[in-house]
């Protein structure tokens, strides 16, 4: 007993000496908070830190941050910006968020991840405040798919239409224009025939990506989920879709697998870099990559509508997407809700993200203003009027519905749908489409 | 053992005796034999307590709950009847598949190269050693760029242009089933062959020459002294290899996200841990990821104990 007792003193004694530890390092912690909270109503420079997945976003963003001090002097931000990889953000965010510590101030947040942080007490602010005053300027389905119960948690950063990038080169040898493409019909009848002449495929189908058949089923619209949130993922259009992208492989022979199997990697830069394939189905914002990754295709390719389904059908998608959000660790909510709204919500910001992110701002009232016809690095690949034709296509394009099982239903369609059907051939685009919508109903 | 000069000589006796033998007792805690060990592992117990026993028990109480921030709910066994579905099984197929790939690849080879290493007849022993063991101090990540670029789909890529050159087809390496496990046990197996080969050295330096000698005047071949003087010397060895390679099959992640992050296609590089990380943080499904991580330390300790009785560790048989 007597020994038990000893051994319970020197326990205590050691708890004693550490929990000494952590108190004095809790009130440190305390008192930086405290300094923070003075240098903001004092007029000093606050600091706020800035997570995101997408390094090219930290200038913009820093832009933001210049053009904010020099119209509040007496409100200096500083921002820490940091950038990790796509997963590692997201999950870092996550766990900050579950367990109540270490978020970031401000954060971007990829639609296809988003619907994580519409869960349980959401741990977000609400943004409506700063929103609402400018939403008659914006794409209006741009907000929504942040938005859950009528509060808006993102603010967006591009429409994300999606185009048609073709290959000149490639087109002038079989003797075609792009232009003589507007429907599916006479995408497929073309890429015969650059295919008989210079023995290129039209185009690629991903197996583990989901960029071309997104769209092409939005461009129908149709969906993966209905607005109530049901899913429709195996219905006659998505399944007609999924049969075009089959077929163009195995029948029609104008479309190969893409190499690495998606969009984003070096395979596949390498395979287009190339001139593997004459076209490319692809949100706008694949112009990036483009530009980074295919520098020897530079003057070939131009940007277009996609080809519609039918007479008088949408010509694009918007697809993909980032949600800019406050989170409610955040010491200065306020300060962080008016910086965002004027890093990404006036006009100037719409402005910068077409200069510096090459993307199609959702700012609808910028669209006219002539420094979105100015020369960049963009309009230097792919030529002029890049962003008149974005502005041709804006209104045929449909609402996504994302609802909490959208990361899973991404992943079904890129893990198993596409390559069951496209590379195994195991199922039919029926099969496999009703099999993961199945999965989706049993969540 | 007992000290009988007391370090407090310089108080004064007669002014408080009570302290003193209080004095005497706190010493007598550090100076006992019993108690000290105690004391030395304390630091490695507050960790253990801190950073392991509290993380599991934890781990186990959300396996039973939804958790969302604010909203946790227990929700009893549902996140195990969850465990019932085919990605799941997959994922356990594709593990266990993947262990016993390495557990065949990883124990006879490193044996065979730390005999030919520990070889009188063999020159350059501490060279080959050394490039043998260099794979295991680079990254699992930076290898597996490496390995993927060799691996290529292309075929001026290493490994098509290689097969090619045996009239075979360019090949899909990471599209396949088979020639994805080829790449992951390939890469552990590239990592892990120079450590394996470390522990068996050891081993092996350990055999008294004596009995080699006693074996060669018996008249015994090299066969019969790998027989029966090599391999029951290096059994503790290859107990202990087995065992780790058992659980480092089962807890494998990293082989598997170089080549496909956590989702492949048709999942056919989903591992149990990758399932875990991809259920709990890309679904935002902690609670079922819990409950995943449970089922994977229950599959892992079942398949220890049965190896360890198997071999003998815990029978008392091996020990005689």
């Amino acid at each position: 007993m007597s020994k038990l007792l000893k051994l319970g003193i020197l326990l205590l004694i050691s708890l004693t000496v550490l929990a000494g530890c952590g108190g004095s390092g809790g009130s440190g912690g305390e008192q930086t908070g405290g300094s923070n909270d003075n240098g903001g109503s004092e007029g000093e420079v606050t600091e706020l830190t800035f997570w995101t997945f997408v390094g090219l976003h930290i200038e913009f963003f820093e832009e933001g941050v210049r053009s904010w001090n020099e119209t509040y002097p007496d409100r200096q931000i500083k921002l820490n910006a940091e950038s990790f990889p796509y997963d590692e953000m997201h999950n870092n965010l996550l766990l900050a968020l579950q367990s109540g510590v270490g978020a970031p101030d401000i954060v971007d947040i990829e639609i296809n991840r988003f619907p994580n942080f519409l869960q349980g007490d959401i741990q977000l602010e609400p943004l409506n405040d700063i929103i609402e005053p400018v939403a008659e300027d914006f794409v209006q389905s741009r907000f929504e798919i942040y938005s859950k119960d009528g509060q808006f948690y993102g603010a967006p950063t591009h429409v994300g239409a999606s185009v048609a990038f073709y290959n000149t080169e490639i087109f002038n040898a079989a003797g075609v224009s792009p232009d003589d493409i507007d429907t599916w019909d006479d995408f497929v009848e073309i890429g015969k025939v650059i295919k008989a002449e210079t023995d290129t495929p039209m185009t690629v189908a991903y197996t583990s990506g989901f960029w071309n058949f997104y769209p092409m089923i939005s461009q129908r619209g149709s969906d993966i989920f209905d607005s109530n949130g049901d899913v429709i993922l195996d219905n006659q259009d998505n399944i007609e879709v999924l049969q075009l992208i089959h077929d163009m492989v195995y029948e029609h022979e104008i479309s190969v697998l893409a190499p690495g199997g998606n969009h984003n990697n070096e395979e596949f830069f390498a395979f287009m870099n190339g001139g593997g394939a004459a076209s490319l189905i692809m949100p706008s914002w694949y112009a990036s990559r483009f530009v980074e990754h295919m520098p020897d295709q530079s003057g070939n390719f131009v940007m277009k509508p996609m080809p519609r389904w039918e007479e008088g059908g949408f010509r694009s998608a918007g697809m993909g997407g980032t949600g800019t959000a406050v989170t409610k660790q955040s010491e200065h909510i306020e300060l962080a809700k008016e910086f965002l709204a004027h890093a990404k919500l006036t006009e100037e910001a719409n402005i910068n993200i077409w200069k510096i992110l090459g993307f199609d701002p959702p700012m609808h009232t910028v669209w006219e203003s002539p420094e979105l016809r100015e020369p960049n690095r963009f309009t230097e690949y792919f030529g002029d009027g890049l962003f008149d034709m974005l502005l041709e296509i804006k209104d045929e394009i449909n609402p996504l519905n994302i609802t909490n099982n959208t990361p899973l239903a991404r992943d079904l369609i890129e893990t198993n749908v596409l390559h069951n059907t496209l590379r195994e051939r195991s199922q039919t685009p029926e099969e496999a489409l009703k099999q993961a919508a199945d999965e989706l109903r049993n969540r | 053992m007992k000290p009988n000069s007391p370090p407090n000589l310089n108080r004064s006796p007669s002014s408080n005796l009570k302290m003193k033998r209080n004095g005497t007792k706190l010493k007598n805690i550090f100076y006992s034999q019993k108690v000290a060990p105690y004391v030395f592992v304390l630091p490695f117990l507050l960790i253990f307590t801190g950073f392991y026993l509290y993380p599991v028990v934890s781990t186990f109480i959300m396996s039973f709950q939804q958790v969302l921030p604010g909203q946790t709910e227990f929700i009893g066994l549902r996140n195990y009847e969850r465990l019932f579905n085919p990605t799941f099984f997959r994922a356990l197929y594709n593990t266990t598949l993947y262990t016993f790939w390495t557990i065949v690849i990883l124990i006879p080879l490193p044996l065979l190269l730390a005999i030919i290493l520990n070889s009188k007849v063999t020159k350059y022993k501490t060279f080959f050693r050394a490039c043998i063991f260099i794979p295991a101090l680079t990254s699992t990540i930076v290898a597996g760029v490496i390995f993927r670029l060799l691996f290529a789909e292309s075929e001026s890529a290493f490994g098509n242009s290689f097969i090619m050159f045996f009239g075979f087809d360019p090949v899909a390496w990471r599209q396949n089933a088979g020639t994805l496990m080829f790449l992951m046990v390939g890469l552990a197996a590239w990592r892990w062959m120079g450590v394996n080969m470390i522990y068996f050295l050891t081993g092996l330096q350990n055999i008294p020459k004596e009995m080699y000698e006693a074996a060669e005047i018996d008249g015994a071949n090299t066969f019969n002294k790998f027989r029966h003087i090599t391999l029951p010397f290096l059994k503790p060895v290859t107990v202990y290899v087995l065992t780790i390679t058992l659980f480092a099959g089962y807890k494998m992640f990293e082989e598997a996200y170089v080549f496909w992050e956590v989702n492949s296609p048709g999942n056919i590089g989903l591992t149990l841990v990758g399932y875990l990380y991809k259920e709990g943080f890309q679904y935002n499904q902690l609670g079922f990821g819990s409950a995943v991580g449970v089922t994977l330390l229950i599959i892992v300790a079942i398949l220890g104990l049965i190896q360890l009785r198997l071999t003998g560790v815990f029978g008392g048989k091996g020990d005689n």
